[in-house]
């Protein structure tokens, strides 16, 4: 019987619904207060900080010795910045760290902080892109001018011919607003001073903990093994817990300096002022389409506000890089010619989130498709069917190889589970009776569970990618496995646990996933990039298989028989062909106690497995049908299906979480949330009543199809699924959207299509119409 | 802040004695002072509902209450949810169908779930869904947040809870 496939309840939940979850917060009992002050405005001098006497104050001169976090890609077209852990000489954003205060409890540490005065000498901020390309803007970084961090180009060699040749040429401009990941915990740490060892711990809410120790290490410039990094319960990430932040250098530092525990818990503010931002992306691009739809070639400008600094390790990279080489999608394009940069301006730092560049990237692709297929007078399914991927393995313009999937299928199956054709009958009485509702698809790849080759190819000085895992038996035939990635709220210990079971032919329950401690666990990557059931699945099934050859061979000495004839199912080594069985953990203990008789299969049952795969697409088709109150403006979404392919799903129950979760958040990227800056740079959106992150109210319910494509790309056969439900679900609400203003000619290209925008929109359309 | 209140806090059945400032919010003082963690933190102004839990039977933000607002109420926290190791209708729905992710806002989902079944058992899911609203979650995009609620709805109208709750 296989576990794989299977909906089990996720073995980390009874700890967590009872409250007996650990998050970073319910550790700091006991630790002292830590509070940052920070910077009110966005640019400027320091002149002096002014701090109480006889109370722990620090500023960057007391930081002497700690180096600058300065990431690098190995790229000519890449100019590194170093991002001081407090504030020297200048502020770069509204939100950067001047001076950390330490007190007894939080309450005491915020009275201490407003007694902290920073006699800062405003100046003009560069606040948006536009500003800091213009023609001699002021340089954010002095050694940067022109305001640009890293910049890729690309052009085929038949990019011209192309669009000379084109029937149809389609120009956009598109615009995604800034956004937070926003977990519903912030970001947090508890650092902890052993005063026998001088070893410390620091506890503390993130994806990455091993890069987090080694990142520390490097500023902090000690020894990594001088430094447990440990990742608890944590309470959603989605990209923003990836990053070294100044934060968790200063806590180190402090447990150090005052060798005592201390405690830094976020606030929301401080969340959306200090923590990473991520989108805020404009992208001119034009498309040359062939008179019956084919597309002959793309051409783009893409721009990223990558902020005041670069995310460590990934780097400001991450979006522009991204962006430059996925553009082109799921569809087939031969002659393309990309412009990419990252723009730094003083606003909060860009780091990856859910999806990074692929939710615009869709955006774009989605609505040049529609737009392009109103224009041919093409059926908006027939152009996209006459240009997605059909053969495989694709190779894209930028090099990238796509393996097997299933891009026309799976939007065939949502063309039919949302009943276009019923759709447009009932759209038709709508509008007779004065409602608009529209129907909008998306189709969309997400590049998944890639190796080093990715990274290396990007410049990455910090090369990630593999994953290590260590998997034991014990004598009581119970089975640690000790993983490199670290969850953070997914529920990767049960599905991982569902893969070991099998390869071991024993439960899940028997199965303990170690992750999140750098003492416990092997070097590894952590979880972003939609990397850790395909990575460390893969080393999860290859270390468990590597157990269970010694765990055959030990159990075909004890029954006289032929390592071939021996299987592990249902807790049992049996010899196939006869009643012969022995229970696993008899066989595990004789292993351990009684070695002597085994010979080359020697002591123990523990093995080691690294993966590092070249890298899965996922794909999927969303489609939805929206309803716009044109009095307001606002888009009610009435259904949304998403048909979805991400190869064998090892926990239903747990990909369709996933899927849910991020088509959620990508409503919230269509229509809700973004972070908005005054012209000063100064953060405007400080809150959840600000954000407007939506509510049940907000969100429909979410109907899933799935298609399974076998590809050779993965060993598990699991192709990768965190980010696509926050991809494609955008561009499929916007391009709904229009459909359903369609009666006006109004066209969407920004994100979010707030109920202001689109009555403006609503409002110019009618003027022009009266003229 | 210096003046402190000696007060005696009732949760989930048990008194704690607390010597807290008249700012300390009830949030703060269930999980500083009695180290009752299962109560989340979430935005610390009244959004988010992670910081649900029962006064005097009724959900609140405790963000948004100070302890000393609290004395001589009855505060029930998700850590009183279960009976010893026997979960909750609400908990074990929420554990079978997937109602959580992190896990991080579901102490505020269960507590407010909890506090709307027991005052009207016969919600309906239109009901349901207006109550839950007032709670975010960025995980599971609610929709097995709904799932779970709507079926311990019907296991607690099939099998109500006991008096002695």
């Amino acid at each position: 019987m296989s576990w794989i496939g299977r909906s089990l309840p996720r073995l980390e939940d009874p700890s967590l619904l009872m409250g007996r979850g650990r998050y970073v917060a319910d550790l700091a009992r006991g630790a002292a207060s830590v509070k940052f002050v920070r910077s009110p405005v966005a640019a400027g001098r320091i002149l002096s900080i002014d701090v109480p006497d006889g109370e722990l104050v620090f500023t960057a001169a007391d930081l002497a010795g700690v180096k600058p976090i300065c990431p690098i890609l190995h790229r000519p077209d890449y100019i590194a910045v170093e991002q001081p852990i407090l504030a020297r000489d200048r502020v770069m954003f509204c939100g950067q760290a001047l001076a950390v205060v330490v007190a007894e409890d939080q309450s005491l540490a915020e009275d201490l902080a407003e007694q902290v005065f920073a006699d800062i000498d405003a100046e003009d901020a560069i606040v948006d892109m536009d500003t800091a390309l213009a023609e001699g803007a002021t340089a954010v970084h002095a050694h940067a001018p022109g305001n640009v961090l890293v910049e890729g180009v690309l052009r085929s060699p038949g990019l011209d011919a192309a669009f000379t040749d084109a029937a149809e040429i389609v120009s956009l401009d598109l615009r995604s607003g800034r956004q937070s990941a926003m977990p519903l915990e912030g970001r947090g740490g508890v650092a902890q001073y052993d005063r026998i060892s001088g070893r410390v711990t620091l506890y503390a809410s993130v994806q990455m903990p091993h890069m987090l120790r080694t990142g520390l290490a490097d500023v902090l410039q000690m020894p990594e093994a001088d430094l447990r990094v440990v990742a608890p319960d944590v309470g959603g990430g989605f990209g923003q817990k990836m990053s070294l932040f100044p934060e968790y250098v200063v806590l180190v530092w402090l447990a150090r300096k005052l060798e005592r525990d201390v405690a830094w818990i976020e606030d929301r503010r401080e969340n959306f002022l200090a923590s990473s931002h991520s989108r805020d992306q404009s992208f001119r691009v034009r498309g040359a389409f062939a008179k019956d739809g084919t597309l002959l070639g793309i051409d783009a400008d893409l721009k990223s506000n990558v902020g005041a600094f670069s995310c460590y390790p990934v780097t400001c990279g991450v979006e522009p890089l991204m962006a430059l080489a996925e553009l082109p999608g799921p569809y087939k394009v031969a002659e393309y010619g990309v412009r990419s940069r990252g723009v730094t301006t003083n606003t909060g730092m860009m780091a990856p989130y859910r999806g990074v560049s692929r939710p615009m990237l869709t955006l774009t692709m989605e609505r040049m498709m529609d737009v392009a297929a109103k224009r041919l007078g093409i059926d908006p399914i027939e152009i996209r069917r006459r240009n997605l991927i059909d053969t495989f393995p694709h190779r894209s313009p930028t090099g990238l190889v796509y393996d097997e999937g299933s891009y026309k299928e799976a939007m065939d199956r949502a063309v039919e589970a949302i009943d276009l054709t019923g759709f447009r009958a009932r759209q038709r009485e709508a509008r007779a009776a004065g409602r608009y509702l529209g129907i909008g698809f998306s189709v969309f790849s997400e590049r998944t569970g890639y190796g080093t080759p990715a990274y290396a190819a990007r410049g990455m000085n910090i090369v990630p990618g593999y994953e290590i895992v260590s998997c034991a038996m014990d004598p009581s035939g119970f089975v640690e496995a000790r993983i490199g990635s670290s969850p953070h709220g997914q529920g990767l210990k049960t599905a991982l646990a569902q893969l070991i079971a099998d390869e071991l032919g024993v439960e899940p329950g028997k199965v303990k996933v170690i992750s999140g401690d750098t003492d416990a666990t092997p070097y590894g990557w952590g979880t972003f990039a939609s990397r850790s059931m395909v990575i460390a699945g893969g080393a999860c099934k290859l270390a468990a298989g590597k157990v269970a050859t010694r765990l055959r061979s030990v159990a075909a000495v004890m029954m006289q028989a032929d390592e071939d004839q021996v299987v592990l199912e249902d807790g049992l080594a049996r010899v196939t062909g006869t009643n012969q069985s022995l229970p696993i953990p008899e066989v595990a203990r004789a292993s351990y106690h009684q070695s002597h008789r085994f010979g080359q299969a020697g002591p123990g049952l523990i093995e080691n497995a690294t993966y590092d795969p070249g890298g899965t697409f996922s794909n999927a088709c969303h489609a939805c049908i929206v309803e716009v109150d044109i009095e307001t403006g606002g888009v009610k979404i009435e259904r949304f299906v998403v048909a979805e392919d991400a190869g064998v799903l090892i926990n239903p129950m747990i990909v369709d979480g996933q899927i849910h979760g991020g088509v959620a958040q990508g409503i919230a990227n269509a229509l809700f949330e973004e972070l908005v800056y005054d012209e000063t740079g100064n953060l405007l959106t400080v809150s959840l009543a600000d954000y407007l992150p939506p509510t049940i109210a907000e969100v429909p319910k979410i109907e899933i199809e799935h298609l399974v494509t076998l590809s050779d790309a993965t060993i598990t056969k699991a192709k990768g699924v965190g980010e696509g439900g926050a991809i494609g679900a955008p561009a499929a609400i916007i391009n709904a959207t229009v459909d359903a203003l369609s009666p006006f000619g109004v066209e969407i290209f920004q994100i979010p299509a707030t109920p202001q925008h689109i009555r403006k929109l609503i409002r110019e359309a009618e003027r022009n119409a009266h003229g | 802040m210096a003046n402190k209140h000696d007060i005696t806090l009732t949760v989930n059945g048990k008194d704690y004695s607390l010597t807290v400032e008249p700012r300390r919010t009830l949030a703060d003082a269930l999980r500083d002072d009695c180290g009752l963690t299962g109560t989340h933190l979430g935005c610390e102004h009244g959004v988010c509902g992670a910081c649900t839990v029962l006064v005097d039977d009724k959900p609140v933000r405790s963000c948004l209450m100070f302890a000393v607002q609290a004395e001589g109420r009855a505060v029930r926290t998700v850590e009183g949810l279960a009976k010893g190791d026997v979960l909750h209708p609400l908990q074990k729905a929420f554990w079978e169908n997937h109602g959580l992710q992190c896990g991080f806002c579901t102490p505020g989902f269960l507590m407010l779930a909890a506090g709307a079944l027991e005052a009207d058992p016969d919600l309906s899911e239109e009901e349901i869904r207006d109550i839950l609203s007032s709670n975010l979650c960025r995980c599971t995009g609610y929709q097995n947040i709904i799932k779970s609620v709507c079926l311990a709805a019907n296991e607690m109208r099939a099998c109500p809870p006991s008096a002695d709750r």
